[in-house]
């Protein structure tokens, strides 16, 4: 049983930082500043996540594991309204974001 | 008074949690500190349903593994975008309106469309939301799509 | 286990450093700005589990907040040139 969690905590850990890598890679190849914020997110929601998920399953139920969760739940709440902001703040400043051609004619 | 009262259970359970230590001299640390949070988020008028929405809570319980499992598979879609060497993006900006009623409601939906990669709120009022969408399809997905519907029954209004 | 996710951090920090030096606007410095920020919480909490020092979970959980706060204050200052503006007061619905 132990082996099993043991297991799994290695796959969500190897998992989660390949996710951040990925959303890393995506930082520096994405064209403009909108596009990059979406790579950003993924290392914030997805990578994030499954370390955490992965650290509590080493845990186990303790209060460390607590404080993971607390860990969670700021990055859950706080960190899309920190995006939020940003991309309000580039419009704002009349940052213009690129738009893929054809863009009224072509919706889907 | 329903709302103080829960502020300050929900601020001292939050102490204890952190700190783990179960002396007479700390929990009664906590306890004040509690409590000075709670005297100064009543003289600020904040404690009302859309400061401490208690009436959400059941259903956003509810919500979040849901939301947890559309993260995961917009997380997935992005990152075959950003591994694909051609990176096959076609950013489109989609306008829509909310059918949320209260500030908190719509600022759950704000939140939950920018959490999920792919999609970012870039203005978001009562009347109108502008979505910065990584794909057409991502973009498009957005419009008066279950998260809405599901948003809309958290709020619970109707 | 916890040596490889450190590392696969380690490198996501570089690339968000690149980012932060390359980005043309302040905005993408910003952004990466704050990647660096939750990679550097996630690393805070791995180096307390692979010390066995889980006090580092304190440490991650104040540099999160102090993340959000400081994202949010120079971006305030860029938008306003002052932290003290009210803001977005004026456009509230009643």
């Amino acid at each position: 049983m132990s082996m099993l969690v043991d297991v799994l905590s290695w796959v969500c850990i190897v998992a989660g930082g390949i996710f951040c890598v990925i959303g890393a890679i995506g930082l520096v190849r994405m064209p403009d500043f909108y596009t990059r914020m979406h790579a950003a997110s993924i290392t914030d929601t997805i990578g994030a996540g499954l370390l955490l998920f992965g650290m509590m399953l080493q845990a186990g139920f303790t209060l460390i594991a607590v404080k993971l969760v607390m860990i969670g739940l700021l990055l859950l709440f706080a960190n899309p309204t920190a995006t939020h902001a940003l991309a309000k703040a580039a419009r704002a400043r009349g940052l213009q974001p690129l738009l893929a051609s054809g863009d009224d004619s072509s919706k889907p | 008074m329903l709302h103080l009262a829960s502020l300050g259970v929900v601020l001292y359970a939050f102490w204890i949690l952190l700190s783990g230590y179960f002396e007479p001299f700390l929990l009664s640390a906590g306890a004040g500190s509690a409590l000075a949070v709670v005297l100064l988020a009543w003289r600020m008028k904040i404690v009302d349903r859309e400061g401490h929405p208690i009436q959400m809570i059941a259903s956003v319980v509810l919500y979040w593994p849901w939301l947890i499992k559309e993260i995961a598979k917009s997380a997935w879609d992005v990152s075959k975008i950003i591994i694909d060497p051609n990176l096959p993006i076609s950013p489109v900006l989609v306008r829509f309106k909310p059918t949320q009623r209260s500030q908190v409601g719509l600022a759950t939906h704000a939140n939950s469309i920018t959490l999920t990669p792919g999609t970012i709120t870039v203005e978001a009022t009562q009347d109108e939301f502008l979505v910065h969408g990584l794909t057409r399809a991502a973009g498009a997905g957005v419009i008066d799509s279950e998260m809405d519907r599901r948003v809309s029954k958290v709020e619970g209004y109707r | 286990m916890f040596a490889a996710g450190a590392i696969a951090l380690l490198l996501a920090l570089a690339l968000a450093l690149v980012r932060a030096i390359l980005g043309p606007t302040v905005f993408d410095r910003l952004q990466a700005a704050n990647t660096v920020g939750t990679v550097a919480m996630m690393m805070l909490a791995m180096l307390g589990f692979l010390n066995g020092r889980p006090e580092f979970l304190d440490l991650a959980l104040v540099y999160g907040l102090l993340n959000i706060v400081g994202t949010i204050a120079v971006l305030k200052y860029f938008r306003h040139g002052d932290l003290g503006d009210p803001g977005e007061h004026v456009e509230k619905q009643p």
